[in-house]
């Protein structure tokens, strides 16, 4: 039996990056499905909740085909490093990106459409500026569904499959995630290495998930402020 | 203080112009209006609905009208002439909003200081801490909104719009869910606030006590338009529209017919036209210029009747009028109580007048108004 430490990094590696990128790029996208009054949002909103539904297969299909050699981005991404995108950790970090935004995105902008309209016209009135005004009490006022989010994105990037083997292979230390993994151990028939690592991944995610709904439910947005000052 | 004279100069009054129209799903609601409001207290009267909150978004600049202009003085805040719209935040107006829209995760201190970013740090603490004194509330400065009573939120709400210096300020029902002790309180502050800082303030509120304790200027709201201006005594002590008198506390309303002029009595006899032809009402009023056969409106405040059980003699109220009691209501501390006599009318007892006299629905009742406690009203 042996657990493969190497694929543990790696995934733990791709994770953060995965929550800190969707971290940045899910507050504004977030922020625009929450307070746009765009006709056409609805077909945004539908686009960043397609990771979703969509069979992993499909979505890492698509991704080959964007980020290989022959598309516009996989020649810039060339030119640039002088490798491809496919089977490589950037790759991986991309589709993983695109895979688990709705996990970063829709609680970020579930939290932000919760949010009392009348503080930010209070906040208005007192000559705050927008950013100012999402900075000082929007961002504060969502902080459970902001680690909700983050918590989701790390926990399903942990626990991808599909996606990575289409765009990422399986190349040890490199794209050779967890999961990807765990697949190898049962080809081979390696019953016991498959369940010592299933069940660390297993044990790791219901951790991460059990802190944050843990958090959460202790102190729900509301409750939270009446906790008194803290000196 | 700035000097009185000074403080009406015309760089201080807010003069708006305002149509919007809200789609509503039976009839579109449309805001039409048109007023300037002097420094000092202009109180916005009316019915919920009528559009004062809309009224005050637009000023503030949360609600863009469809059509108008709004200024303070020479500082355009909106003009759909020109297409020009002064952003929220640059216009300078201290709005409380009805539900106060305090920032529940910021304390008493930091939800004052909030309007003051774009000073140092050691002259917002200075100003915020002066304004806490000023409503007595310094105490408080390190707790959370949820922490506070009522009105000590009402007062950390006006402090944090009052310590930016506004050029108009709009309070939206500021006091509507307090005791009348904190109310007058928090009025006596308000007012004193405005001796120091001549701005004009449009106060929205639907109690008559408020309207009479504040109103310098009073504009009575209907329906997106203004219905009446004018003090508070013009507007509330001589009604001379329906709505008027119902936002004054008529209980009763009715409408009448003029039915016979007794000049040498200073009375007139009107007759109510809800009452069923056999079984007539007749009120003696006082004495208006008018004519027989005149159709207008008769108000009459609940708590202007008496309720005798035996029928009273040597009074010198001239209408006295059998009725059946039907049915009993506790407000609080008063018991309105509906009396059938030909006409519905609603009149209110003490606790202690219901039980002292054993009233009880189906009670033979005699209802006694005085004649100058008939309101007449034009139609």
């Amino acid at each position: 039996m042996s657990v493969d430490w190497q694929a543990f990094r790696l995934t733990v590696e791709l994770a953060a990056i995965v929550s800190v990128v969707l971290f940045m790029a899910g507050l504004p996208l977030a922020y625009w499905i929450a307070f746009s009054r765009w006709r056409w949002k609805f077909i945004v909103e539908a686009l960043v909740a397609l990771p979703i539904v969509l069979p992993p297969t499909v979505l890492g299909f698509y991704l080959l085909v964007a980020l290989g050699s022959q598309s516009p981005v996989g020649r810039w991404w060339r030119s640039w490093t002088g490798h491809t995108l496919a089977f490589t950790f950037a790759g991986l970090v991309i589709g993983s990106i695109v895979y688990s935004l709705p996990f970063a995105v829709q609680p970020f902008a579930a939290s932000f459409s919760s949010i009392d309209r009348k503080l930010l016209s209070a906040s208005a009135t007192l000559g705050a500026s927008p950013l100012r005004g999402f900075f000082r009490v929007v961002l504060p006022l969502s902080m459970p569904g902001l680690v909700t989010g983050v918590a989701l994105a790390f926990a399903h990037t942990m626990g991808e499959f599909g996606v990575v083997l289409m765009i990422g292979g399986n190349i040890p230390g490199v794209t050779r995630t967890v999961s990807i993994s765990i697949y190898d151990q049962v080809e081979a028939a390696n019953y016991a290495s498959a369940n010592a690592m299933a069940a660390l991944l297993l044990a790791f995610c219901f951790v991460v998930l059990t802190v944050v709904y843990g958090l959460n439910s202790r102190t729900p947005s509301r409750k939270l402020w009446m906790l008194g000052p803290i000196e | 203080m700035p000097d009185p004279a000074e403080s009406n100069s015309p760089n201080q009054i807010l003069s708006a112009r305002i149509r919007k129209v809200l789609p509503a799903a039976k009839q579109d609601f449309t805001l039409d209006v048109e007023f300037t409001a002097v420094p000092g207290f202009t109180v916005l009267f009316g019915p919920s609905g009528s559009g004062k909150t809309t009224l005050l978004d637009c000023i503030a600049g949360l609600t863009v009208p469809d059509a108008g202009r709004i200024s303070i003085g020479p500082r355009v805040l909106f003009d759909s002439d020109r297409a020009f719209e002064l952003p929220v935040a640059r216009r300078s107006v201290g709005y409380v909003l009805q539900d106060l829209a305090l920032f529940p995760h910021l304390t008493v201190e930091e939800n004052t200081e909030y309007g003051l970013a774009h000073l140092p740090r050691s002259e917002r603490k200075a100003r915020a801490k002066e304004i806490l004194q000023d409503f007595g509330i310094e105490h408080l400065g390190t707790r959370r909104p949820a922490q506070v009573s009522g009105g000590e939120r009402q007062r950390v709400a006006l402090a944090r719009s009052l310590v930016t210096d506004p050029c108009v300020l709009l309070l939206d029902e500021p006091l509507a869910a307090l005791d009348v002790a904190t109310k007058s309180k928090i009025l006596d502050d308000l007012r004193r606030w405005n001796r120091d800082h001549r701005v004009p303030i449009l106060y929205v509120t639907h109690s008559r006590e408020e309207v009479m304790a504040l109103g310098e200027r009073v504009l009575v709201m209907e329906n997106g338009s203004i219905i009446a201006q004018g003090t508070p005594h013009e507007v509330l002590r001589a009604p001379l529209q329906e709505t008027v008198a119902q936002l004054a506390g008529f209980e009763n309303i009715f409408e009448a017919t003029v039915e016979s002029i007794h000049e040498e009595r200073g009375t007139m006899i009107c007759r109510l036209s809800q009452a069923d032809a056999t079984r007539p009402v007749l009120l003696e009023t006082p004495l208006i210029r008018a004519e027989a056969g005149l159709q207008l409106s008769v108000g009459i405040r609940a708590g202007d009747i008496l309720l005798a059980i035996s029928k009273p003699e040597g009074l010198s109220a001239r209408n006295v009028i059998a009725g059946r009691l039907q049915s009993l209501d506790r407000r609080d501390m008063i018991i309105s109580a509906r009396v059938d006599c030909g006409v519905e009318m609603q009149v209110h007892l003490t606790l202690a007048a219901r039980d002292a006299l054993q009233l009880a629905p189906g009670r033979d009742v005699w209802l006694v108004i005085k004649t100058h406690s008939c309101h007449l009203m034009q139609k």
